[in-house]
């Protein structure tokens, strides 16, 4: 008697444990590294706010849901996902086959290009293994940025990866910096309409090739959360039919 | 070429462990090297003088190094590191100095921080062994009418730099384990490519346990090399039998 009692307590517990990883949200937690203007930063009063901020906090309004900002250093994003600190990226995290072996990605939401910055007297019009020879290049340490530029330049250059994009701009603005590979919208609100002094992109947008670039940037998840992902991706495609998503879209970027 | 062969079939189907990642740690292992090598021996040879004038009988030569070895060993490395790099670009007109081609890098202020940070530890550890010396080996120098240089050189240096010779050991080691901390601004020592190989591959385990491997090793070659020394130097302390 005893012994089945506890069979079936087990059971129990055991459906209940699976009907709550199966259950949709009702709270999402979201991942986000601060600041990286104008995708996510803070006011002057301190607020959270950004492109990723305001769409998120508007998928969550459209899915009737409250969510929550917790901030994380890049480098440790992914893994912060995985042990369960928080549900979901909303980070500019572009989507690409080593990140894909790991997480679940929502359908993109944006498609950033990159660029390279320079200060406005430098005299490399054209980045490429001749023009960067020599040079000491910025990036954030594993952004796409920095697999890209790892790839292409690191015999010719010196690449030196930053923890945050704040350290990266402080080492620009002082000089040790030659160049920095951003995101454009980032490195658009961060050097070109900044005070800290003036800087211009150095050659094109850059969109190629396919495997560093991907499709986009999209809200990653834990490979089992399928059904929250396709809940934002719902949310997403409401949003971006009742005209929400442009709105806040204009609100970052004006060009 | 059958190494070459051998060490590809290793590698083979491990998706980390490239020979590009591999590069990174070797290039990490020669930063880190050079970090710690450079920073001791330049920190060595401030502290020999620094140790002797800290037990000074004059307050303006004792106070001033006493200060100094108070704030380097009262604020944490990591601190002082921001300070030297992030802090020497605030000075005005830095970049047009002859300095500025070294403050560019990310190296030489590293290296100045871990100077200043080891040269006051070591100062503080030869002067405590400087003060440590038996009254008696001291009262016979005088009988033989040394001068207090000849004393100091022929009596007190030699027992002192034995005796701290352990103390002096662990700084070596704890100095190693500390430059852990250069990779914060943009060094690629072991730490760094570490955090690269991690940041890429999102392998924390299989990353920062080879980096932690590293460090084991050069722990051991450094504690070998004290154990060495301590048995030749330290000899005719040993029971005689």
């Amino acid at each position: 008697m005893k012994k089945r009692l506890c069979i079936s307590l087990l059971g129990a517990a055991l459906v209940a444990g699976q009907a709550q990883a199966r259950d949709s949200y009702d709270h999402v937690r979201f991942g986000v590294d601060v600041p990286y203007e104008p995708m996510e930063y803070r006011t002057p009063e301190g607020e959270l706010t950004g492109f990723d901020i305001d769409l998120g906090n508007a998928l969550c309004a459209e899915m009737d849901i409250t969510c929550e900002w917790i901030e994380q250093q890049w480098d440790g994003i992914i893994p912060g996902l995985m042990a369960r600190n928080y549900d979901a990226i909303m980070s500019s995290m572009t989507i690409n086959e080593e990140r894909r072996a790991q997480v679940l990605f929502s359908d993109p939401y944006f498609t950033p290009p990159s660029a390279w910055f320079g200060p406005v007297d430098t005299d490399i019009d054209m980045p490429s293994e001749e023009t960067l020879e020599g040079l000491t290049l910025g990036v954030q340490r594993g952004t796409l940025q920095d697999s890209y530029a790892t790839d292409f330049y690191n015999d010719v250059a010196n690449i030196r990866r930053y923890a945050t994009a704040d350290d990266m701009l402080l080492d620009m603005e002082s000089g040790r910096l030659d160049l920095v590979f951003v995101n454009y919208p980032v490195g658009k609100t961060t050097l070109l309409d900044s005070e800290r002094g003036d800087y211009k992109v150095v050659g094109e947008m850059i969109r190629e090739p396919y495997k560093y670039f991907g499709d986009g940037i999209a809200i990653a998840f834990r490979p089992r959360d399928e059904a929250l992902a396709e809940r934002f991706n719902e949310a997403l495609a409401t949003l971006k039919e009742n005209g929400t998503y442009d709105e806040i879209h204009d609100r970052y970027f004006t060009d | 070429m059958e190494l070459v062969n051998w060490f590809n079939e290793l590698l083979a189907g491990n998706l980390i462990f490239t020979p590009q990642t591999l590069g990174y740690y070797w290039n990490g292992v020669v930063t880190t090297t050079q970090l710690v090598f450079l920073s001791l021996l330049v920190g060595l040879v401030m502290a020999v003088p620094l140790s002797i004038l800290r037990g000074s009988k004059h307050r303006w030569i004792k106070l001033p190094i006493y200060a100094y070895t108070y704030v380097f060993r009262g604020t944490p490395l990591l601190i002082q590191l921001y300070i030297i790099y992030y802090g020497v670009v605030f000075v005005d007109g830095i970049q047009q100095t002859f300095l500025w081609p070294l403050l560019r890098e990310a190296f030489y202020p590293a290296l100045i921080a871990f100077t200043l940070n080891t040269a006051a530890y070591t100062t503080e550890i030869f002067h405590g062994a400087i003060k440590a010396t038996a009254r008696g080996e001291i009262e016979a120098a005088r009988a033989y009418g040394m001068s207090d240089r000849m004393m100091m050189r022929r009596i007190i240096l030699p027992s002192a730099f034995r005796r701290a010779l352990p103390a002096y050991g662990n700084e070596v080691i704890f100095m190693l384990h500390a430059s852990a901390i250069a990779s914060v601004v943009t060094l690629m020592d072991i730490t760094g490519a570490a955090r690269f190989v991690y940041a890429r591959y999102y392998a924390p385990f299989e990353a920062f346990l080879f980096a932690a491997a590293i460090y084991l090793c050069l722990t051991f070659a450094i504690l070998y090399f004290f154990r060495f020394l301590e048995r030749r130097l330290l000899a005719h302390l040993r029971p005689q039998n």
